[in-house]
């Protein structure tokens, strides 16, 4: 299929602003001003934004602990995502969830998820709900090559064929799960397991957008006719480490230079787009302008916002108690 | 009114919620049984029968069999119930929920706290606990204090068939996860049990019998051994209250401290295995807001701190008694 102007330049948007609000993350973090655990998504944009772009409010996503590109591809605010992680009252989730626990109902984004491969399952029911309230809706579990080692995740893929669910299972595979390497801990292959599964499955290259956009294409079309659940392999690569921390010691010499340098899926885009004739260099960087001054604002906005009351501690446990 | 069993109570409880409220759906391991088998259709109805004419009234959409994947389906469940459906998932046996923990207490517990009050999930997870069944160490455990001490998620502990169908109706209709314990040794006790719909509220304690020398508080299948010993002491002219709380989140604590107010005496029982368990729960509240009102020391009455044995022999020496209940009543009187 092809994707219009405003498509293309939607998609480029998306994948700046997480780009900018990852890398700003990384330097706030540094500067001691973040709490808690973050891990940054920097480096798999095509993924999020490829897969989201084929859904509508009707859709839901489940992500993982590296969720703050999916919330962003959903549609999730960005000034409340970036108060979510300082802390503060005015977050996503009143400053009670943090980075690991984004989350917009309203928006179809399901949470990010602390514990890994604890998604898949949620999605399946979300799934479930939308094949029994016949909304046409379809469901999309992110998780990381870690979470595909989980019994979960497997579980998840034998309920969804079992149940013929409206689900998509989308294998972020960024080469390390932690510390240790996808090409040791993962036994077989993503899609020799898919088809273990009965479960239709293709890799795709994550630096490529238009790759990674197809296959959802065909994957939420399977799932909308009731042709049950997909997965994608993506092959991606992340910038910054596991945690905010992390001193990567595990990784290769000049490995991340050489990943920001010829691996870059914004790069990638932007090369294809301009030299198609599709879009003009002129309009991509007045999105990378627009794209920092959103994050600048974001983070000024977060930094002078209020903590959450103390009497937000007792709340929000029960519906009713 | 017709005498029901608590199987009956049950089931009834989910068809008249289930024509009410076209979302609520059930799920579980052999829910109706059969599934892509050759035989018949609604084979099983649940491992005993509970769930038994379900699947024919409500098909199989709405009753949905899985595959046995206690993750799988307990967080589907969880999910289903994050996005719109009120879905009733069955844990066979309570020790299965080794498997499927993750959902119930990292997800369906929290989301409403992590996601800043803005998730709502009505999810009910019935489930099979207790001994007696000569099933032993991983198919008669109680556990049901796991789960209290988690926030987020309400624990109901049914001790007859009115109530069972009454809380039922009130854990399907709530908007929080429910624990829903059935005890598997009391799915034939017959009650009374009214045709029409009806609720019991959470947290709101049950006195089956009522005297002023002792409190009793037991939960469950405990309700009825400490009836039994309650009636006995009666004769022998010491008169109980017993307290049944019926729900362990959120838990009737008012009930218990004015009864304990009164008698100056506290006898708890519980199926559930000692250490931080329910009875050292009921004993500490009651020890931290009642002490002064204390005549004697608290009496637990519990299993010893072991897995359940299978012997019948071991096991009925295992489990709590009416036996048991009677002589801790009477050392709180020494």
């Amino acid at each position: 299929m092809q994707l219009n102007r405003e498509q293309l330049l939607a998609a480029y948007r998306m994948m700046r602003t997480i780009r900018e609000f990852e890398d700003r993350v990384h330097v706030e973090f540094s500067a001691g001003d973040i709490p808690g655990f973050v891990h940054l998504y920097a480096g798999e944009e095509a993924s999020a934004v490829g897969v989201c772009m084929n859904l509508d409010h009707r859709d839901k996503i489940a992500s993982t602990h590296r969720g703050h590109g999916h919330c962003i591809a959903k549609g999730v605010d960005v000034e409340g995502m970036m108060a979510e992680i300082f802390g503060r009252g005015s977050g996503t989730c009143g400053g009670k969830g943090g980075s690991m626990h984004i989350a917009d109902l309203e928006k179809g984004m399901m949470g990010a998820n602390g514990i890994v491969g604890g998604g898949p399952p949620l999605i399946c029911g979300a799934a479930l709900t939308a094949k029994t309230l016949k909304t046409g809706g379809v469901a999309v579990a992110f998780i990381g090559d870690g979470a595909s080692n989980q019994g979960t995740t497997m579980e998840s893929y034998n309920l969804a064929k079992a149940w013929m669910l409206p689900a998509i299972f989308v294998v972020e595979d960024n080469g390390y799960a932690e510390s240790t390497s996808s090409s040791w801990s993962v036994s077989g292959s993503q899609l020799g397991r898919a088809a273990g599964f009965g479960i239709p499955a293709v890799q795709v290259d994550g630096l490529d957008f238009f790759a990674i956009h197809e296959a959802a294409r065909e994957a939420v079309e399977r799932a909308r006719d009731g042709g049950g659940p997909s997965l994608i392999h993506a092959k991606l690569n992340r910038y910054h480490g596991h945690f905010e921390g992390d001193a990567q010691t595990y990784r290769g010499n000049g490995e991340i230079e050489r990943l920001r340098a010829e691996h870059d899926p914004l790069t990638h885009f932007r090369k294809r787009v301009t030299e198609a004739g599709l879009l003009e260099g002129g309009q991509l960087d007045a999105i990378d302008a627009a794209a920092k001054s959103e994050i600048d604002a974001a983070v000024a906005k977060a930094k002078s916002a209020a903590m959450p009351p103390l009497a937000e501690l007792l709340t929000d446990v029960y519906v009713r108690y | 009114m017709a005498k029901k069993s608590f199987r009956q109570a049950i089931n009834e409880a989910l068809a008249q919620e289930m024509r009410r409220d076209p979302r609520v759906v059930l799920m579980g391991e052999d829910v109706a049984g059969g599934q892509g088998a050759p035989g018949e259709d609604d084979a099983w109805g649940g491992p005993l029968g509970v769930t038994k004419g379900l699947m024919p009234e409500f098909g199989r959409e709405r009753v949905l069999d899985t595959p046995i994947t206690e993750s799988g389906f307990v967080g589907a469940a969880i999910g289903a119930a994050a996005t719109g459906l009120r879905p009733v998932a069955e844990l066979m046996f309570v020790d299965f929920m080794g498997v499927c923990f993750d959902q119930i207490f990292n997800q369906a517990a929290k989301f409403r706290y992590m996601f800043g009050g803005k998730a709502v999930t009505p999810v009910v997870i019935r489930t099979m606990y207790g001994g007696g069944f000569r099933a032993a160490s991983q198919h008669s455990q109680c556990l049901y204090p796991l789960f209290t001490h988690i926030p987020g998620l309400k624990v109901v502990i049914p001790s007859s068939p009115y109530d069972a169908k009454g809380l039922l109706i009130q854990a399907i209709r709530d908007d929080d996860p429910v624990m829903f314990f059935e005890h598997k040794m009391m799915y034939d006790d017959m009650d009374e049990v009214p045709d029409e719909p009806y609720t019991i509220p959470f947290g709101e304690a049950n006195l089956t019998r009522e005297g002023d020398d002792v409190t009793v508080v037991a939960l469950g299948r405990m309700v009825k051994i400490a009836n039994e010993a309650a009636d006995a002491l009666r004769k022998q002219g010491v008169g109980c209250t017993v307290i049944d709380p019926r729900t362990t989140s959120p838990m009737d604590t008012d009930s218990i401290l004015e009864s304990v107010e009164e008698t100056g005496r506290l006898v708890v029982v519980d199926e559930a295995h000692p250490r931080c368990g329910m009875a050292a729960d009921v004993s500490a509240l009651v020890a931290q807001e009642a002490f002064r009102a204390l005549k004697a020391p608290i009496r637990m009455v519990t299993p010893p701190h072991t897995p359940v044995p299978f012997s019948p022999a071991l096991e009925d020496a295992y489990l709590p008694s009416a036996a048991r209940v009677i002589e801790a009543v009477r050392a709180t009187m020494a």
